[in-house]
Protein backbone atom coordinates (compact mmCIF):
# COMPACT_ATOMS: atom_id res chain seq x y z
CA UNK A 1 0.00 0.00 0.00
CA UNK A 2 1.18 3.19 -1.14
CA UNK A 3 1.73 5.86 1.74
CA UNK A 4 1.58 10.06 1.49
CA UNK A 5 1.78 12.44 3.91
CA UNK A 6 1.11 16.54 2.72
CA UNK A 7 2.02 19.26 4.18
CA UNK A 8 2.18 17.62 7.97
CA UNK A 9 3.10 20.08 10.35
CA UNK A 10 3.07 19.26 14.38
CA UNK A 11 4.28 21.75 17.18
CA UNK A 12 5.16 20.25 21.03
CA UNK A 13 4.37 23.89 22.56
CA UNK A 14 7.21 26.52 20.94
CA UNK A 15 9.12 23.07 19.46
CA UNK A 16 8.13 22.44 15.73
CA UNK A 17 8.51 18.72 15.37
CA UNK A 18 7.40 18.84 11.95
CA UNK A 19 7.40 21.18 9.75
CA UNK A 20 5.19 21.64 6.73
CA UNK A 21 6.69 18.01 5.42
CA UNK A 22 5.20 16.63 2.37
CA UNK A 23 6.57 12.52 1.36
CA UNK A 24 5.23 9.75 -0.99
CA UNK A 25 6.08 6.43 0.51
CA UNK A 26 6.34 4.13 -2.59
CA UNK A 27 4.64 0.32 -2.09
CA UNK A 28 6.35 -2.70 -0.98
CA UNK A 29 9.52 -0.75 -0.30
CA UNK A 30 11.32 -0.40 3.01
CA UNK A 31 12.01 3.45 3.73
CA UNK A 32 14.55 4.88 6.28
CA UNK A 33 13.66 7.62 8.07
CA UNK A 34 16.82 8.71 8.92
CA UNK A 35 18.15 11.75 11.05
CA UNK A 36 19.86 12.92 14.31
CA UNK A 37 17.58 12.59 17.30
CA UNK A 38 14.75 15.75 17.73
CA UNK A 39 14.33 15.84 14.00
CA UNK A 40 10.94 15.04 14.07
CA UNK A 41 11.38 11.19 12.61
CA UNK A 42 9.40 9.47 15.32
CA UNK A 43 6.50 11.76 15.55
CA UNK A 44 6.23 11.46 11.91
CA UNK A 45 6.02 7.65 12.20
CA UNK A 46 3.63 8.11 15.02
CA UNK A 47 1.23 10.85 12.60
CA UNK A 48 1.85 8.08 9.54
CA UNK A 49 0.44 5.58 12.63
CA UNK A 50 -2.59 7.69 13.70
CA UNK A 51 -0.88 7.43 17.40
CA UNK A 52 -0.21 11.15 17.31
CA UNK A 53 -2.56 13.89 15.29
CA UNK A 54 -0.95 16.58 12.91
CA UNK A 55 -1.82 19.93 13.78
CA UNK A 56 -2.32 20.10 10.17
CA UNK A 57 -1.94 18.55 6.64
CA UNK A 58 -2.94 14.85 5.41
CA UNK A 59 -2.10 11.66 5.51
CA UNK A 60 -2.94 9.51 2.69
CA UNK A 61 -3.14 5.47 2.54
CA UNK A 62 -3.74 4.07 -0.84
CA UNK A 63 -4.89 7.83 -1.43
CA UNK A 64 -7.53 7.26 0.98
CA UNK A 65 -7.44 10.42 3.54
CA UNK A 66 -6.58 8.49 7.25
CA UNK A 67 -6.51 11.49 8.79
CA UNK A 68 -9.99 10.85 10.56
CA UNK A 69 -9.27 7.10 10.71
CA UNK A 70 -8.49 5.65 14.48
CA UNK A 71 -5.80 3.76 14.70
CA UNK A 72 -7.74 0.74 15.71
CA UNK A 73 -8.72 0.82 11.83
CA UNK A 74 -5.49 1.65 9.65
CA UNK A 75 -4.42 -1.77 9.51
CA UNK A 76 -1.02 -1.25 10.36
CA UNK A 77 1.93 -2.72 12.13
CA UNK A 78 3.60 -0.81 14.69
CA UNK A 79 6.75 -1.95 16.01
CA UNK A 80 8.16 -0.13 18.94
CA UNK A 81 11.89 0.43 20.05
CA UNK A 82 11.33 -1.33 23.91
CA UNK A 83 9.64 -3.88 21.75
CA UNK A 84 6.14 -3.55 24.15
CA UNK A 85 5.46 -6.80 24.51
CA UNK A 86 2.82 -7.85 26.71
CA UNK A 87 4.42 -8.75 29.86
CA UNK A 88 2.24 -11.20 31.47
CA UNK A 89 1.40 -13.45 28.26
CA UNK A 90 3.47 -16.28 26.59
CA UNK A 91 4.71 -15.14 23.65
CA UNK A 92 2.29 -17.27 21.70
CA UNK A 93 -0.85 -15.03 23.55
CA UNK A 94 1.31 -11.95 22.13
CA UNK A 95 1.38 -12.91 18.76
CA UNK A 96 -2.21 -14.54 18.83
CA UNK A 97 -3.64 -11.13 20.78
CA UNK A 98 -4.05 -9.11 17.04
CA UNK A 99 -6.13 -12.35 16.09
CA UNK A 100 -8.13 -12.60 19.47
CA UNK A 101 -9.33 -9.24 19.56
CA UNK A 102 -10.59 -9.02 15.70
CA UNK A 103 -14.73 -8.71 15.33
CA UNK A 104 -16.71 -11.76 15.87
CA UNK A 105 -17.32 -11.84 12.41
CA UNK A 106 -13.41 -11.48 11.17
CA UNK A 107 -11.96 -13.58 14.06
CA UNK A 108 -10.52 -16.40 12.73
CA UNK A 109 -11.01 -19.66 14.69
CA UNK A 110 -8.73 -21.34 17.56
CA UNK A 111 -7.10 -24.10 14.92
CA UNK A 112 -6.54 -20.99 12.48
CA UNK A 113 -5.37 -18.94 15.65
CA UNK A 114 -3.09 -21.44 16.33
CA UNK A 115 -1.83 -22.58 12.95
CA UNK A 116 -1.25 -18.75 12.05
CA UNK A 117 0.60 -17.98 15.23
CA UNK A 118 3.23 -20.75 14.90
CA UNK A 119 3.81 -20.02 11.17
CA UNK A 120 4.83 -16.53 12.30
CA UNK A 121 7.41 -17.76 15.02
CA UNK A 122 9.02 -19.67 12.47
CA UNK A 123 9.33 -17.09 10.30
CA UNK A 124 11.18 -15.40 13.30
CA UNK A 125 12.29 -18.30 13.95
CA UNK A 126 11.28 -18.74 17.31
CA UNK A 127 8.58 -21.37 17.86
CA UNK A 128 10.27 -23.41 20.65
CA UNK A 129 9.85 -20.21 22.65
CA UNK A 130 6.21 -19.84 22.17
CA UNK A 131 5.15 -20.71 26.24
CA UNK A 132 7.69 -18.56 27.33
CA UNK A 133 7.08 -15.17 28.97
CA UNK A 134 8.71 -11.66 27.63
CA UNK A 135 11.08 -10.84 30.40
CA UNK A 136 12.68 -14.44 29.75
CA UNK A 137 13.74 -13.45 26.38
CA UNK A 138 17.17 -11.47 25.07
CA UNK A 139 16.79 -7.70 23.16
CA UNK A 140 17.17 -9.82 19.98
CA UNK A 141 14.40 -12.27 20.52
CA UNK A 142 11.97 -10.19 22.12
CA UNK A 143 12.20 -7.43 19.36
CA UNK A 144 11.16 -10.78 16.66
CA UNK A 145 8.55 -11.50 18.39
CA UNK A 146 7.25 -7.81 18.81
CA UNK A 147 7.56 -8.17 14.54
CA UNK A 148 5.66 -11.55 14.36
CA UNK A 149 3.24 -9.85 16.19
CA UNK A 150 2.58 -7.04 14.19
CA UNK A 151 2.55 -9.34 11.36
CA UNK A 152 0.34 -11.14 12.88
CA UNK A 153 -2.86 -8.75 11.60
CA UNK A 154 -1.56 -9.03 7.99
CA UNK A 155 -1.18 -4.94 8.18
CA UNK A 156 -0.86 -3.26 4.92
CA UNK A 157 1.94 -1.35 6.28
CA UNK A 158 4.77 -2.08 8.70
CA UNK A 159 5.94 1.08 10.85
CA UNK A 160 9.26 0.53 12.71
CA UNK A 161 10.32 2.98 15.76
CA UNK A 162 13.90 2.44 15.98
CA UNK A 163 13.60 -0.91 15.75
CA UNK A 164 17.40 -1.84 16.81
CA UNK A 165 17.82 0.88 19.07
CA UNK A 166 17.50 -0.97 22.08
CA UNK A 167 20.09 -3.59 21.29
CA UNK A 168 24.06 -4.26 21.33
CA UNK A 169 25.58 -3.42 18.58
CA UNK A 170 26.28 -7.21 17.52
CA UNK A 171 22.47 -7.99 17.76
CA UNK A 172 22.00 -4.89 15.95
CA UNK A 173 23.72 -5.63 12.77
CA UNK A 174 22.04 -9.29 12.96
CA UNK A 175 18.83 -8.18 12.90
CA UNK A 176 18.76 -4.97 10.40
CA UNK A 177 20.16 -8.05 7.77
CA UNK A 178 17.27 -10.38 8.99
CA UNK A 179 14.50 -7.43 8.97
CA UNK A 180 15.83 -6.95 5.48
CA UNK A 181 15.66 -10.98 4.21
CA UNK A 182 12.50 -10.63 5.62
CA UNK A 183 11.11 -7.20 3.84
CA UNK A 184 12.32 -8.83 0.75
CA UNK A 185 10.55 -12.02 1.23
CA UNK A 186 6.90 -10.43 2.58
CA UNK A 187 7.02 -7.31 0.25
CA UNK A 188 5.16 -5.04 2.70
CA UNK A 189 5.44 -1.15 2.22
CA UNK A 190 7.73 -0.66 5.31
CA UNK A 191 8.92 2.40 7.15
CA UNK A 192 11.50 2.42 10.00
CA UNK A 193 12.79 5.29 12.04
CA UNK A 194 16.65 5.47 12.61
CA UNK A 195 19.58 8.04 13.72
CA UNK A 196 22.12 5.27 12.88
CA UNK A 197 23.18 6.26 9.35
CA UNK A 198 25.08 2.90 8.99
CA UNK A 199 21.93 1.09 9.76
CA UNK A 200 19.82 2.76 6.88
CA UNK A 201 22.57 2.75 4.34
CA UNK A 202 22.59 -0.48 4.97
CA UNK A 203 18.81 -1.68 5.34
CA UNK A 204 16.63 0.62 3.09
CA UNK A 205 15.26 1.12 -0.07
CA UNK A 206 15.19 4.77 0.13
CA UNK A 207 16.50 7.24 2.73
CA UNK A 208 14.94 10.00 3.78
CA UNK A 209 16.87 12.54 5.92
CA UNK A 210 15.36 14.78 8.11
CA UNK A 211 16.57 17.88 10.50
CA UNK A 212 14.68 20.28 12.56
CA UNK A 213 11.37 18.66 11.05
CA UNK A 214 12.01 19.28 7.99
CA UNK A 215 13.33 17.31 4.93
CA UNK A 216 16.60 17.65 3.63
CA UNK A 217 17.20 15.34 1.35
CA UNK A 218 15.59 11.95 -0.16
CA UNK A 219 16.94 8.98 -2.33
CA UNK A 220 18.35 5.56 -2.80
CA UNK A 221 21.14 5.02 -0.12
CA UNK A 222 24.07 5.38 -2.72
CA UNK A 223 22.46 8.45 -4.11
CA UNK A 224 22.59 10.58 -0.58
CA UNK A 225 25.70 8.98 0.20
CA UNK A 226 27.43 9.55 -3.05
CA UNK A 227 25.42 13.39 -3.68
CA UNK A 228 24.47 14.60 -0.43
CA UNK A 229 22.20 17.40 -1.32
CA UNK A 230 22.34 19.76 1.73
CA UNK A 231 25.46 20.28 3.88
CA UNK A 232 23.56 18.43 6.88
CA UNK A 233 22.86 15.76 4.71
CA UNK A 234 26.93 15.57 4.09
CA UNK A 235 28.27 15.65 7.47
CA UNK A 236 25.57 13.44 9.15
CA UNK A 237 25.97 10.70 6.79
CA UNK A 238 30.02 10.79 6.70
CA UNK A 239 30.68 7.74 8.88
CA UNK A 240 34.63 8.44 8.79
CA UNK A 241 33.07 11.93 10.86
CA UNK A 242 31.86 9.90 14.16
CA UNK A 243 33.56 9.51 17.55
CA UNK A 244 35.82 10.84 19.67
CA UNK A 245 38.31 13.73 17.86
CA UNK A 246 41.01 11.64 17.96
CA UNK A 247 39.57 8.57 16.62
CA UNK A 248 38.12 10.48 13.69
CA UNK A 249 41.72 11.63 12.88
CA UNK A 250 43.24 8.58 13.25
CA UNK A 251 40.83 7.36 10.27
CA UNK A 252 41.43 9.72 8.16
CA UNK A 253 45.51 9.18 9.02
CA UNK A 254 45.07 5.37 8.36
CA UNK A 255 43.12 6.19 4.81
CA UNK A 256 46.35 8.52 3.76
CA UNK A 257 44.03 11.88 4.53
CA UNK A 258 45.11 15.22 5.83
CA UNK A 259 43.33 16.17 9.24
CA UNK A 260 39.90 18.21 8.14
CA UNK A 261 38.58 20.77 10.03
CA UNK A 262 36.04 19.02 12.61
CA UNK A 263 32.51 20.31 11.23
CA UNK A 264 29.64 21.72 13.15
CA UNK A 265 26.97 19.29 12.59
CA UNK A 266 28.79 16.05 14.01
CA UNK A 267 27.75 17.48 17.76
CA UNK A 268 24.09 17.79 16.35
CA UNK A 269 24.10 14.45 15.00
CA UNK B 1 22.60 -8.63 40.81
CA UNK B 2 24.16 -7.09 43.99
CA UNK B 3 24.16 -10.73 45.36
CA UNK B 4 25.71 -12.09 42.21
CA UNK B 5 28.54 -9.65 42.30
CA UNK B 6 29.37 -9.94 45.61
CA UNK B 7 29.34 -13.65 45.09
CA UNK B 8 31.80 -13.18 42.56
CA UNK B 9 33.84 -11.03 44.53
CA UNK B 10 34.37 -14.01 47.03
CA UNK B 11 35.02 -15.99 44.83
CA UNK B 12 38.29 -14.87 44.00
CA UNK B 13 39.10 -14.03 47.73
CA UNK B 14 37.75 -10.02 47.51
CA UNK B 15 35.82 -9.27 50.43
CA UNK B 16 32.85 -6.55 51.05
CA UNK B 17 33.84 -4.13 53.04
CA UNK B 18 31.01 -5.07 55.69
CA UNK B 19 32.90 -8.73 55.77
CA UNK B 20 36.24 -7.12 56.88
CA UNK B 21 37.35 -6.09 60.67
CA UNK B 22 39.21 -2.87 59.53
CA UNK B 23 36.83 -1.44 57.31
CA UNK B 24 33.54 -2.56 59.27
CA UNK B 25 31.92 0.08 61.91
CA UNK B 26 33.04 -0.86 65.38
CA UNK B 27 30.71 -3.53 66.77
CA UNK B 28 29.32 -1.23 69.98
CA UNK B 29 27.95 0.71 67.11
CA UNK B 30 26.42 -2.18 65.93
CA UNK B 31 24.59 -3.23 68.62
CA UNK B 32 24.22 0.17 70.07
CA UNK B 33 21.81 0.82 66.58
CA UNK B 34 20.54 -2.79 66.93
CA UNK B 35 19.30 -1.90 70.68
CA UNK B 36 17.88 1.37 70.01
CA UNK B 37 15.93 0.43 67.25
CA UNK B 38 14.84 -2.86 68.76
CA UNK B 39 13.59 -1.43 72.10
CA UNK B 40 11.52 1.61 69.86
CA UNK B 41 9.85 -1.17 68.05
CA UNK B 42 8.56 -3.04 71.52
CA UNK B 43 8.04 0.45 73.43
CA UNK B 44 5.82 1.95 70.93
CA UNK B 45 4.68 -0.33 68.69
CA UNK B 46 4.38 -3.73 69.87
CA UNK B 47 3.68 -2.79 73.66
CA UNK B 48 0.70 -1.60 72.93
CA UNK B 49 -0.41 -4.23 70.98
CA UNK B 50 -0.20 -6.57 73.95
CA UNK B 51 -1.91 -4.42 75.81
CA UNK B 52 -5.07 -4.17 73.73
CA UNK B 53 -5.13 -8.33 74.17
CA UNK B 54 -3.94 -8.50 77.90
CA UNK B 55 -6.83 -5.92 78.90
CA UNK B 56 -9.45 -6.98 76.36
CA UNK B 57 -9.13 -10.75 77.70
CA UNK B 58 -8.47 -9.28 81.89
CA UNK B 59 -12.00 -10.55 82.56
CA UNK B 60 -11.52 -13.49 80.89
CA UNK B 61 -12.91 -15.07 77.92
CA UNK B 62 -16.77 -14.87 78.62
CA UNK B 63 -16.72 -11.50 79.52
CA UNK B 64 -14.53 -10.66 76.10
CA UNK B 65 -17.34 -12.42 74.09
CA UNK B 66 -20.09 -10.95 76.15
CA UNK B 67 -18.37 -7.27 75.40
CA UNK B 68 -18.89 -8.19 71.33
CA UNK B 69 -22.12 -10.02 70.91
CA UNK B 70 -23.75 -7.50 72.94
CA UNK B 71 -26.38 -5.29 70.49
CA UNK B 72 -24.63 -2.14 70.49
CA UNK B 73 -21.28 -3.71 69.62
CA UNK B 74 -22.34 -5.78 67.02
CA UNK B 75 -24.52 -3.48 65.19
CA UNK B 76 -21.23 -1.16 65.23
CA UNK B 77 -19.36 -3.90 63.96
CA UNK B 78 -22.13 -3.99 61.24
CA UNK B 79 -22.36 -0.58 60.02
CA UNK B 80 -18.53 -1.02 60.04
CA UNK B 81 -18.64 -3.57 57.80
CA UNK B 82 -21.36 -2.06 55.56
CA UNK B 83 -19.19 1.04 55.41
CA UNK B 84 -16.68 -0.69 53.87
CA UNK B 85 -18.49 -2.80 51.79
CA UNK B 86 -19.96 0.64 50.00
CA UNK B 87 -16.58 2.83 50.74
CA UNK B 88 -13.74 0.51 49.26
CA UNK B 89 -15.65 -0.95 45.68
CA UNK B 90 -15.89 2.94 45.48
CA UNK B 91 -12.90 3.75 45.68
CA UNK B 92 -11.48 0.43 43.81
CA UNK B 93 -13.29 1.97 40.95
CA UNK B 94 -12.47 5.69 41.30
CA UNK B 95 -8.79 5.04 42.58
CA UNK B 96 -8.03 3.63 39.26
CA UNK B 97 -10.31 5.84 36.91
CA UNK B 98 -8.13 7.92 38.28
CA UNK B 99 -4.89 6.81 38.24
CA UNK B 100 -5.18 5.65 34.44
CA UNK B 101 -6.41 8.87 33.43
CA UNK B 102 -2.76 10.80 35.07
CA UNK B 103 -0.54 8.10 34.27
CA UNK B 104 -1.58 7.27 30.65
CA UNK B 105 -2.51 10.59 29.35
CA UNK B 106 -1.80 14.07 29.11
CA UNK B 107 -4.09 16.85 29.56
CA UNK B 108 -4.23 20.33 30.81
CA UNK B 109 -5.37 19.69 35.04
CA UNK B 110 -3.29 16.43 35.14
CA UNK B 111 -1.13 18.41 37.79
CA UNK B 112 -4.02 20.54 39.53
CA UNK B 113 -5.79 16.70 39.30
CA UNK B 114 -2.93 15.22 41.25
CA UNK B 115 -2.68 17.18 44.24
CA UNK B 116 -6.17 17.46 44.56
CA UNK B 117 -6.10 13.34 44.68
CA UNK B 118 -3.37 14.23 47.71
CA UNK B 119 -6.25 16.42 49.63
CA UNK B 120 -7.49 13.53 52.09
CA UNK B 121 -4.20 13.17 53.26
CA UNK B 122 -2.84 16.96 53.71
CA UNK B 123 -6.50 18.20 55.18
CA UNK B 124 -7.39 16.59 59.23
CA UNK B 125 -9.85 14.30 58.82
CA UNK B 126 -11.71 16.32 61.18
CA UNK B 127 -12.29 18.79 58.40
CA UNK B 128 -13.14 16.41 56.06
CA UNK B 129 -16.28 15.27 58.58
CA UNK B 130 -17.13 19.20 58.87
CA UNK B 131 -17.27 19.71 55.31
CA UNK B 132 -20.09 17.39 54.77
CA UNK B 133 -21.91 18.84 58.17
CA UNK B 134 -20.99 22.38 56.13
CA UNK B 135 -22.73 20.94 53.31
CA UNK B 136 -25.18 18.37 54.27
CA UNK B 137 -26.22 19.35 57.68
CA UNK B 138 -29.19 20.79 59.18
CA UNK B 139 -28.07 24.19 58.98
CA UNK B 140 -25.72 23.54 55.97
CA UNK B 141 -25.90 24.44 52.04
CA UNK B 142 -28.27 21.81 50.93
CA UNK B 143 -30.09 21.24 54.57
CA UNK B 144 -33.32 22.64 54.18
CA UNK B 145 -33.44 21.09 50.61
CA UNK B 146 -32.81 17.56 52.37
CA UNK B 147 -34.61 18.15 55.24
CA UNK B 148 -37.77 19.21 53.29
CA UNK B 149 -37.37 16.17 51.53
CA UNK B 150 -36.97 13.92 54.09
CA UNK B 151 -33.37 12.82 53.47
CA UNK B 152 -30.98 11.61 55.99
CA UNK B 153 -27.21 12.40 55.45
CA UNK B 154 -25.88 14.03 58.53
CA UNK B 155 -26.02 11.93 61.49
CA UNK B 156 -26.85 8.79 59.12
CA UNK B 157 -25.02 6.07 57.24
CA UNK B 158 -25.07 8.11 54.14
CA UNK B 159 -23.03 10.87 55.86
CA UNK B 160 -20.53 7.99 57.35
CA UNK B 161 -19.75 6.19 53.93
CA UNK B 162 -19.14 9.69 52.33
CA UNK B 163 -17.03 11.18 54.61
CA UNK B 164 -15.12 7.75 54.48
CA UNK B 165 -15.26 7.70 51.04
CA UNK B 166 -13.35 11.07 51.06
CA UNK B 167 -10.56 9.99 53.83
CA UNK B 168 -9.83 6.89 51.96
CA UNK B 169 -10.18 8.17 48.43
CA UNK B 170 -5.94 8.59 47.50
CA UNK B 171 -5.36 5.15 48.55
CA UNK B 172 -5.65 3.02 45.42
CA UNK B 173 -5.08 5.98 43.09
CA UNK B 174 -1.78 6.26 45.30
CA UNK B 175 -0.41 2.96 45.18
CA UNK B 176 -1.36 2.43 41.06
CA UNK B 177 -0.01 6.32 39.63
CA UNK B 178 3.98 5.68 40.30
CA UNK B 179 3.30 2.09 38.92
CA UNK B 180 1.18 2.88 36.03
CA UNK B 181 3.87 5.59 35.33
CA UNK B 182 6.57 3.83 35.29
CA UNK B 183 5.37 1.11 33.18
CA UNK B 184 4.23 3.37 29.99
CA UNK B 185 1.84 3.69 27.62
CA UNK B 186 3.53 1.40 24.65
CA UNK B 187 1.41 -1.84 25.90
CA UNK B 188 -1.66 0.15 25.57
CA UNK B 189 -0.88 1.72 22.59
CA UNK B 190 0.18 -1.40 20.86
CA UNK B 191 -2.86 -3.39 21.88
CA UNK B 192 -4.79 -0.20 20.41
CA UNK B 193 -2.72 -0.45 17.28
CA UNK B 194 -3.52 -4.38 17.15
CA UNK B 195 -7.17 -3.49 16.75
CA UNK B 196 -8.05 -3.56 20.41
CA UNK B 197 -10.98 -1.53 21.43
CA UNK B 198 -10.30 0.49 24.97
CA UNK B 199 -12.13 -1.82 26.83
CA UNK B 200 -10.56 -4.56 26.07
CA UNK B 201 -6.98 -3.19 26.07
CA UNK B 202 -7.92 -2.42 29.94
CA UNK B 203 -8.98 -5.52 30.81
CA UNK B 204 -6.01 -7.67 29.23
CA UNK B 205 -3.18 -5.33 28.88
CA UNK B 206 -3.33 -2.52 31.92
CA UNK B 207 -5.15 -4.19 34.22
CA UNK B 208 -2.91 -7.22 34.39
CA UNK B 209 -0.42 -5.38 34.87
CA UNK B 210 -1.63 -3.56 37.39
CA UNK B 211 -3.02 -6.39 39.51
CA UNK B 212 -0.68 -6.44 42.81
CA UNK B 213 -0.62 -2.72 43.01
CA UNK B 214 -3.92 -2.80 43.17
CA UNK B 215 -4.79 -5.65 45.55
CA UNK B 216 -1.98 -3.46 47.66
CA UNK B 217 -4.32 -0.50 47.43
CA UNK B 218 -7.62 -1.74 48.19
CA UNK B 219 -6.13 -3.89 51.46
CA UNK B 220 -4.28 -0.64 52.66
CA UNK B 221 -7.97 1.77 51.77
CA UNK B 222 -10.10 -1.22 53.48
CA UNK B 223 -7.49 -0.84 56.87
CA UNK B 224 -8.51 2.57 56.91
CA UNK B 225 -12.12 2.75 55.99
CA UNK B 226 -12.71 -0.17 59.10
CA UNK B 227 -10.46 2.34 61.05
CA UNK B 228 -11.17 5.93 60.53
CA UNK B 229 -12.29 8.05 63.52
CA UNK B 230 -11.86 11.65 63.36
CA UNK B 231 -14.22 12.64 60.33
CA UNK B 232 -16.35 9.85 60.81
CA UNK B 233 -16.76 10.74 64.13
CA UNK B 234 -18.06 14.29 63.24
CA UNK B 235 -20.55 13.38 60.73
CA UNK B 236 -21.47 10.49 62.68
CA UNK B 237 -23.83 11.97 65.88
CA UNK B 238 -22.89 8.75 67.94
CA UNK B 239 -26.20 7.84 68.24
CA UNK B 240 -25.49 3.85 69.70
CA UNK B 241 -27.12 1.00 67.91
CA UNK B 242 -27.50 2.94 64.86
CA UNK B 243 -24.86 5.38 63.57
CA UNK B 244 -21.29 3.97 65.52
CA UNK B 245 -18.90 2.47 63.84
CA UNK B 246 -16.61 0.34 66.02
CA UNK B 247 -14.01 3.03 66.83
CA UNK B 248 -16.44 5.31 67.60
CA UNK B 249 -18.08 2.32 70.11
CA UNK B 250 -14.74 1.86 71.30
CA UNK B 251 -14.43 5.44 72.51
CA UNK B 252 -17.93 5.29 74.07
CA UNK B 253 -17.02 2.57 76.30
CA UNK B 254 -13.84 3.75 77.51
CA UNK B 255 -15.28 7.06 78.44
CA UNK B 256 -17.82 5.17 80.11
CA UNK B 257 -14.87 3.10 82.24
CA UNK B 258 -16.40 0.03 80.62
CA UNK B 259 -12.34 -0.77 80.06
CA UNK B 260 -12.08 -4.53 79.15
CA UNK B 261 -15.32 -4.21 77.32
CA UNK B 262 -13.64 -1.06 75.15
CA UNK B 263 -10.36 -3.17 74.60
CA UNK B 264 -12.33 -6.24 73.49
CA UNK B 265 -14.14 -4.38 70.64
CA UNK B 266 -10.13 -2.22 70.30
CA UNK B 267 -9.05 -5.79 69.62
CA UNK B 268 -11.09 -6.49 66.88
CA UNK B 269 -9.50 -3.97 65.02
CA UNK B 270 -5.90 -5.06 65.77
CA UNK B 271 -7.09 -8.11 64.56
CA UNK B 272 -8.13 -6.84 61.61
CA UNK B 273 -4.82 -4.78 61.23
CA UNK B 274 -2.81 -7.55 61.88
CA UNK B 275 -4.86 -9.92 58.82
CA UNK B 276 -4.49 -6.82 56.83
CA UNK B 277 -0.56 -6.89 57.37
CA UNK B 278 -0.52 -10.37 56.83
CA UNK B 279 -2.74 -10.58 53.55
CA UNK B 280 -0.28 -7.47 52.95
CA UNK B 281 3.11 -9.35 53.21
CA UNK B 282 1.68 -12.32 51.46
CA UNK B 283 0.87 -9.87 48.30
CA UNK B 284 4.27 -8.63 48.45
CA UNK B 285 5.81 -11.39 48.38
CA UNK B 286 3.86 -13.15 45.39
CA UNK B 287 4.52 -9.41 43.66
CA UNK B 288 7.94 -9.85 44.05
CA UNK B 289 7.62 -13.34 42.81
CA UNK B 290 6.11 -12.52 39.87
CA UNK B 291 8.78 -9.16 39.32
CA UNK B 292 11.58 -12.02 39.75
CA UNK B 293 9.96 -14.38 36.94
CA UNK B 294 10.26 -11.63 34.97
Amino acid sequence: MSIQVQNINKRFGNFVALDNVSLNFPTGELTALLGPSGCGKTTLLRVIGGLEYADNGRVLLEGEDASDTHVRERQIGFVFQHYALFRHMTLFDNVAFGLRVKPRKLRPGETEIKRKVHDLLNLVQLDWLGDRFPPQLSGGQRQRIALARALAVEPRVLLLDEPFGALDAKVRKELRRWLRRLHDEIHVTSIFVTHDQEEALEVADHIVLMNHGKVEQIGTPQAVYEAPATPFVESFLDLDDHGPDWLVAARLRRKGYALQPVSEHRSAA
Amino acid sequence: MSAAIASNWSGIGAERFEQKAVTREPTWVKWLIITISLSFFALFLLLPLVAVFAEALRKGWEAYLAALVEPDALSSIRLTLIVAAIAVPFNLVFGVAAAWLIAKFDFKGRQLLTTLIDLPFSVSPVVSGLIYVLIFGLQGWYGHWLSDHNIKIIFAIPGIVLATIFVTFPFVARELIPLMEAQGKEEEEAAIVLGASGWRTFWHVTLPNIKWGLIYGVILCNARAMGEFGAVSVVSGHIRGETNTMPLHVEILYNEYQFSAAFAVASLLALLALVTLAIKSVVEWKGRQVAAIQ
